[in-house]
């Protein structure tokens, strides 16, 4: 097959925990495909295995969480033990919702590249993707 | 006369046209996308017999005594984690004079799910009590009698087993369920359109709400069976216009839904409630409340053919938006509330739910609470917003922007109902494109700075003009940069003081 | 291999869904290769289908794939083909092609698929433009899904009329009535996938496809290998595009430029 000019990011965004709130997780997702990454979205309620099988079903370099409930301490860190369980530690996890400043520093400890609170410019994420991912 | 007014409104145009205009950002639509013109005047008055509070079709308000007759609930939601410990907390509220209960659930709860259940992990008694059985549920309304107070339950897919609990807690204590009175949010309409706490699909989804419409109305007749709510809808992004259509579309298919059933209209038309939001856009908000009742009036009268006066009044909860709501300078989230609850009152809502400015970080503080809930009292005592009746009917722009939401929100109807009604427009996913939409056409504007939200944006301009201070550079690019940047006197001052401190005179005497 | 396509809100994803769990039952592994025509400016793209298929996300013998057609008109066909060639070598049992069919799309499924199934609703105002769009060629079965809703017969009705019209071919799509959301009729629809297979096979239609397919595809790679020593040529010579630009002269520079010892 002939070559395409430059290979696009791809990036599984998927809402974990109950909450159904995913006016956020569609906003960032279509930031991201104007941006020219591929989003594939997995929809709710997704849980830290599903996530990361499609990460891997899709041959993702990301994993974009969205949560509300507050159940965040318990499922980011889940999904980045999964990766390890199933050996795909490249694939980088950002993550999103209403978090607090205490719980952000633990999460970036726990192997979460990013976390993006409300209010947060749709630039801020794409230019974090861009120097994350140069090549993109 | 005549000849002369159209000369004095030419005249103005002609001043108008020549005025300097600000160049920092005007809008030119409401946060709706509303065309709005600069100034409205008698020629964009509906010409329409004069409305008036208490009387069909109820644009001014349901009651004919508007607040001086009663003040709205101040009501406040609120959740935390045990049943225990909210059972104590509900001890305390009664025992200081509240006689109505409101009930937070967890996720797992919300979503049908049993603490023990894998997909609960993380999730037990955030933000809401654990309910898994009756037992819980005993615990919940220990030593409190179901019989003397309301309860509202915010639940929507599973709604109809808690409303069991409840019943079947009331029969412990020897509560008889027509005894019984609250409301259950029971809506799953909004769940499918922006929620999404769905569980079932759609049709029997919708044959467990016609199930508990019909069994109260039989059975628990004080009970408010169904909150019909646009606040999920619209803090999903969607604008006011489409809050309104959307919602009274939900509540038209409910009672499409009923009828269906063989329910007369007027038996329960009267036990289905609003729950709208109250966001920013001070007028706009003002308008879709006053065309909320309305179209409601109208289509209850007139399509549905309801004969009692009861099934035509909109009743309707309302909240401040969440979403206006900044984790920057909350303090000025203050203000935002404060202004939105002004539009609830003004556009005379029944009861009122007012955030408090840390509640988009995390549960209130005591003192965000105790703000919040100040902040009502001193809309109702002091700003003198309740003392005439719908003080804004008449307004040139008001009564404009009232009709022009109602005509946009019929024409929403008319594409629900080409698509086949709400339900075969969910599947589609109708709704869930238009709110996507809005809400992605919002946020791009916001970040185009075409909104202008006081924020934190002149911090940074500040910290460069605190850096410049503490070196040689000529300090006036970077006042300037912070005066662009709406930064207050104040704010600038401030800036320098931490750098050259204040002066004391040294004291002569 | 079978290909699905519809437009959007058929509930084409829904019914790919049921037919996973239907192959699932029967102790086959499924491929399952989802594309998004859409965003062809940014290159970006949001995929969704999966959403509808998460209940088999777990399931090792369920693979799902979302492909983007990354910014040009045609490429999903390459692109797919190999995903299908591949797909084949891993050993899946089946292998399912589900696109949503917004103009040129279903016409690119068509291309690649062996059975293409056409899924339409009653509901959609478009579905009867579809019809009209061409859509009768190319389709071998069709499927009337949300069939429990007003309308149906109508669609069917309007769908006989025009296969009546259209010149006789070998092959006559059954159209088969499904509610894919509670599994209903999806069996038939694999079924007539399975008839339709058979079809090919008996009538030597399946030897001519396979050598049609061969030749479409050489030329398509060949025509995607000349842009893309065309885009080279006109970056990596100066000359030549000033003198495109000076004459205005497409087709001269083009010939020049597949005249060169590549």
């Amino acid at each position: 097959m002939p070559k395409t000019a430059t290979k696009p990011v791809r990036i599984v965004v998927a809402k974990v925990g109950l909450d159904g709130h995913d006016r956020g997780v569609k906003v960032v997702a279509r930031a991201l495909r104007d941006a020219g990454y591929e989003v594939i979205y997995t929809g709710l309620r997704q849980t830290p295995e599903m996530v990361v099988d499609a990460a891997l079903q899709e041959d993702a370099q990301v994993i974009g969480l969205s949560i509300h409930s507050g159940a965040h301490m318990t499922l980011f860190p889940a999904v980045v033990d999964e990766l390890k369980r199933r050996k795909a530690t490249d694939i980088v996890v950002f993550g999103g919702g209403i978090i607090p400043d205490d719980d952000i520093a633990v999460l970036r400890k726990k192997g979460v590249a990013a976390i993006f609170t409300p209010g947060t410019p749709l630039q801020e994420i794409v230019d974090w993707l861009r120097k994350r991912f140069p090549e993109s | 006369m005549k000849v002369r007014a159209r000369d004095a409104k030419e005249l103005w145009q002609e001043e108008f046209e020549k005025a300097p205009v600000r160049d920092d950002g005007i809008e030119t639509s409401t946060i709706s996308g509303i065309p709005l013109k600069p100034l409205y005047t008698g020629d964009d008055l509906p010409r329409r017999e004069e409305e008036l509070p208490g009387q069909f079709p109820y644009t001014r308000g349901i009651h004919p005594s508007g607040y001086r007759g009663r003040l709205w609930t101040m009501r406040q939601f609120s959740g935390f984690a045990t049943a225990e410990e909210t059972n104590r907390r509900y001890k305390y509220l009664l025992a200081n004079g509240q006689t109505g209960l409101s009930v937070a659930f967890d996720m797992p709860t919300l979503m049908g799910q049993d603490s023990d259940a894998p997909t609960s992990r993380g999730e037990v008694g955030h933000c809401g009590v654990a309910i898994d059985s009756l037992a819980d549920m005993e615990t919940l309304f220990e030593g409190i009698p179901l019989g003397d107070i309301t309860t509202s339950m915010t639940i929507n897919s599973p709604a109809a087993i808690l409303l069991c609990m409840y019943i079947a807690v009331a029969e412990k204590q020897g509560v008889p369920a027509s005894k019984l009175g609250g409301t259950l949010q029971n809506d799953i309409l909004k769940e499918f359109i922006a929620q999404k706490e769905f569980i079932f699909p759609p049709a029997p989804s919708m044959r467990l709400v016609v199930d508990s419409i019909e069994y109260c109305a039989a059975e628990v007749p004080k009970w408010n069976t169904i909150s019909i709510s646009g606040y999920h809808i619209r803090e999903a992004g969607s604008t006011a216009v489409q809050e309104l259509a959307f919602t009274l579309a939900d509540g038209m298919a409910y009672v499409d839904a009923c009828l269906e059933r063989g329910m007369h209209i007027d038996d329960f038309a009267s036990r289905l409630s609003f729950f709208f939001d109250a966001h920013i856009d001070f007028f706009e908000e003002i308008a879709k409340f006053r065309a909320a009742r309305r179209i409601w009036a109208r289509w209850m009268r007139e399509r549905y053919g309801a004969q009692q006066e009861r099934s035509w009044k909109l009743r309707f909860h309302t909240q401040t938006a969440g979403v206006s709501l900044t984790a920057q300078q909350p303090e000025l989230n203050i203000a935002r509330t404060a202004i939105e609850a002004m539009a609830a009152v003004l556009g005379g809502t029944q009861s009122l739910h007012t955030n408090a400015m840390d509640e988009v970080l995390a549960l209130p503080t005591d003192k965000a609470a105790r703000i919040a809930l100040r902040t009502q009292q001193l809309l109702a005592y002091e700003t003198g917003a309740a003392n005439t009746i719908d003080p804004l009917g008449g307004s040139y722009f008001v009564e404009a922007l009232t009709d022009e939401m109602e005509r946009q929100a019929e024409a929403y109807f008319k594409r629900i109902d080409e698509i086949g009604g709400v339900i075969p427009a969910i599947e589609a996913g109708f709704f869930q494109k238009e709110i996507a939409d809005a809400a992605f056409r919002y946020q791009n504007e916001v970040e185009q700075k075409r909104r202008i939200m006081v924020q934190a944006k002149a911090t940074n301009a500040l910290n460069r003009l605190g850096k410049a201070a503490a070196g040689n550079d000529n300090l006036m690019p970077y006042i300037l940069d912070a005066v662009r940047a709406y930064a207050t006197e104040g704010e600038i001052m401030q800036a320098m003081i931490e750098v050259f401190g204040t002066y004391t005179e040294t004291a002569v005497v | 291999m079978a290909g699905f396509t519809g437009a959007p809100g058929t509930g084409k994803s829904t019914l790919v869904d049921a037919v996973i769990a239907l192959l699932r039952k029967q102790g086959s592994s499924v491929a399952v290769l989802a594309t998004d025509p859409n965003s062809p400016f940014t290159g970006g793209a949001i995929m969704g289908d999966r959403i509808r298929m998460q209940r088999h996300a777990l399931d090792g013998k369920v693979y799902i794939r979302s492909m983007g057609a990354r910014g040009h008109l045609g490429g999903l066909s390459l692109a797919t083909r190999e995903a299908i060639r591949l797909l084949g070598g891993f050993g899946f049992d089946q292998v399912i092609l589900e696109t949503v069919g917004v103009g040129q799309s279903e016409l690119e499924v068509a291309a690649v698929a062996d059975t293409t199934v056409v899924v339409l609703t009653p509901n959609l105002g478009d579905s009867v433009q579809m019809i009209k769009a061409g859509i009768l060629e190319i389709a071998d079965v069709f499927v009337v899904n949300k069939a429990d809703i007003d309308g149906y017969a109508r669609v069917v009705a309007e769908l006989r009329t025009m296969m009546n019209m259209a010149p006789k071919r070998e092959w006559r799509p059954p159209i088969i009535p499904t509610i894919a959301s509670r599994g209903e009729g999806v069996d038939k629809v694999w079924d007539a996938v399975l008839g339709h297979r058979k079809h090919l096979a008996t009538s030597g239609k399946a030897q001519e496809l396979v050598e049609r397919r061969l030749r479409d595809e050489t030329a398509e790679v060949a025509a995607e290998l000349a842009r893309e020593r065309a885009r080279r040529a006109l970056e990596d010579d100066p000359a030549l595009a000033e003198r495109l630009l000076n004459d205005g002269t497409p087709y001269r520079t083009a010939e020049e430029i597949l005249d060169r010892k590549g």
